[in-house]
């Protein structure tokens, strides 16, 4: 609730900043329809609060509601159908990461050999940027939404495996003697303590990796041709800045606002699986 | 037959390197069923190490060691001990009880035989009415007592404490003492105990090993002659000073060592 004020306050303020540097430096503004003339001629001219680079709030929110097109339908029914396809993309793409970089953490964990001879590579894959990979990924494997996943889990299995590898190494040796002391398995001491005490961690690593898959997904759809997806949308309205520059910024809150929507969802699914737990009981 | 024995137990620490420590030299003890040992020493004279060596945790450099007349390592692949530490380890995401059944759990109890076990026990160390507690809601003391229960979930012949009461205040801790003794007489196990405390080692013993500084041997081994059940009493009788000051004598003795 108290996260949710903040939220908004949080939310008006960056209006209130945005409008308030418009009223300041932005173009010369007058209210469409208005009887009595209503105008305001700001007294500074900054590039950077024109119309053109800063559009009014309300001019970009009226842009979800008006036509893409001439007689098109409403952008906010593009946009919808967009963030669906990209948002469905990221999911398989975050999957697949996921469980790769939980796998990854499991064999890292269990080998220091395996860890010190993989791990320079999983770094140095990181470090390639993802622009230069993903033409050669939508090569190999065909334009469509299974190269986008690709590239999505590309992004998302990194922190994974990183925090699962941290996480399952994370129990006190006493409570690993302990389990040896009840001369438990390998594959126990994995199930009932490494991965419990794991879980925090990679949660915290599902977080970071689920918004990476949206930016993956949205990356990948711009090499691929793919015109569905929110890469889509944003390359075209791009393209078209000059004539309407609120549409690229509602295309802009659109992609923010699925990622914040995976973040939440995989947040939902973390107090559910840690319920209970000391840390999270002193969040709510 | 004897629980423990222990002959000629030696044990050094990174033999190879330039900083080797020899921890424990010429280890020979015996315990008896139904004994409570405690063993007192200066820090870091090789208590807890003992206690990991019959718990098959670390392995000696020599000697030999018998539970129950296996070897340690045998003992602990057939579960003949439990184990307490100095820090209650319990599984912060389960509650009381599955913590209690965990040991239960990888015996491959059944899940009836397991809930039915973890609340007699919860009883014994009166917990019941916390089962589906969390660690956390627990005070130190209710967590120590928990991590007891699920030492002797398994009803082991030996239990194994490595300063279990180190970390509570002084009440709780007299308090924690007339509830293992009780427990200690109730369930008929072995206990061998690593402790810091002269009192604590008086009141709960029947015998009480005094080790010296390292490297660790045993110096004395004090006899204590109170009369079972113990309770408040107890702390007042002269026989209970009388052994108190005999210890901290022997401990005096091997600090100078």
């Amino acid at each position: 609730m108290r996260q949710a004020i903040s939220l908004i306050v949080l939310l008006l303020l960056i209006a209130l900043l945005w409008e308030g540097l418009k009223w300041i430096g932005g173009d010369p503004w007058r209210a469409k329809k208005n009887p009595f003339g209503l105008t305001h001629t700001p007294p500074l001219h900054f590039k950077v609060t024109s119309d053109l680079n800063l559009p009014h709030i309300w001019d970009i929110a009226a842009a979800f509601t008006n036509p893409a097109r001439r007689n098109g339908p409403p952008l906010v029914g593009i946009l919808l159908n967009a963030a669906i396809f990209t948002f469905r993309e990221a999911i398989i793409g975050f999957i697949f990461g996921g469980l790769l970089g939980l796998i990854l953490g499991i064999l890292f964990a269990h080998s220091n050999l395996l860890e010190r001879g993989c791990m320079p590579y999983v770094v140095a894959s990181q470090t390639v940027p993802i622009l230069a990979i993903a033409p050669m990924v939508i090569i190999w494997l065909k334009a469509g939404w299974v190269s986008v996943a690709v590239i999505a889990a590309y992004l998302t299995f990194f922190p994974v495996t990183i925090n699962t590898l941290r996480g399952l190494r994370s129990p006190d040796p006493m409570a690993l003697e302990l389990m040896h002391s009840y001369a438990a398995s390998r594959w126990a001491i994995l199930w009932k303590l490494r991965f419990p005490a794991a879980l925090p961690y990679i949660f915290t690593a599902f977080k970071i990796s689920a918004t990476a898959s949206i930016v993956g997904s949205i990356i990948g759809e711009l090499p691929s041709g793919i015109r569905d997806g929110l890469g889509g949308a944003i390359l075209n309205f791009n393209q078209y800045y000059i004539s309407g520059p609120s549409r690229l910024w509602a295309t802009i809150i659109a992609s923010a606002v699925v990622g914040i929507v995976f973040y939440l969802i995989i947040t939902l699914i973390e107090a559910f699986s840690l319920r209970g737990r000391k840390a999270l009981a002193d969040n709510v | 037959m004897s629980v423990v024995a222990l002959s000629n137990v030696n044990m050094t620490f990174n033999s190879s390197s330039a900083n080797k420590t020899v921890a424990l030299k010429e280890i020979n003890l015996t315990i008896e069923p139904g004994e409570f040992i405690s063993l007192i020493g200066p820090s870091g004279c090789g208590k807890s190490t003992l206690l990991r060596l019959v718990g098959d945790l670390i392995k000696p450099t020599a000697g030999d060691i018998l539970v129950n007349g296996k070897s340690a390592h045998q003992a602990r692949l057939d579960q003949d001990y439990g184990m307490v530490f100095q820090a209650p380890v319990l599984f912060e995401w389960r509650s009381i009880i599955k913590n209690v059944m965990l040991p239960l759990e990888l015996r491959g109890y059944s899940r009836t035989d397991q809930q039915k076990r973890a609340r007699e026990l919860l009883a014994l160390v009166e917990l019941n009415g916390f089962e589906n507690h969390y660690p956390w809601q627990l005070s130190g003391g209710m967590q120590q007592r928990a991590a007891i229960a699920r030492a002797l979930a398994i009803q082991p012949k030996l239990l194994l404490m490595d300063e279990p009461f180190g970390a509570l205040d002084e009440m709780t801790r007299e308090y924690m003492n007339l509830e293992l003794h009780k427990i200690w007489q109730e369930t008929q196990t072995t206990i061998i105990f690593v402790t810091h405390s002269i009192p604590e080692a008086v009141f709960l013993s029947t015998r009480i090993v005094v080790m010296s500084a390292r490297p660790g041997e045993i110096l004395h081994i004090t006899n204590v002659d109170l009369p079972v059940p113990r309770g408040e009493h107890t702390r007042e009788e002269a026989a209970y000073f009388e052994t108190e000051t005999e210890v901290r004598e022997w401990l005096r003795a091997a600090k100078q060592k």
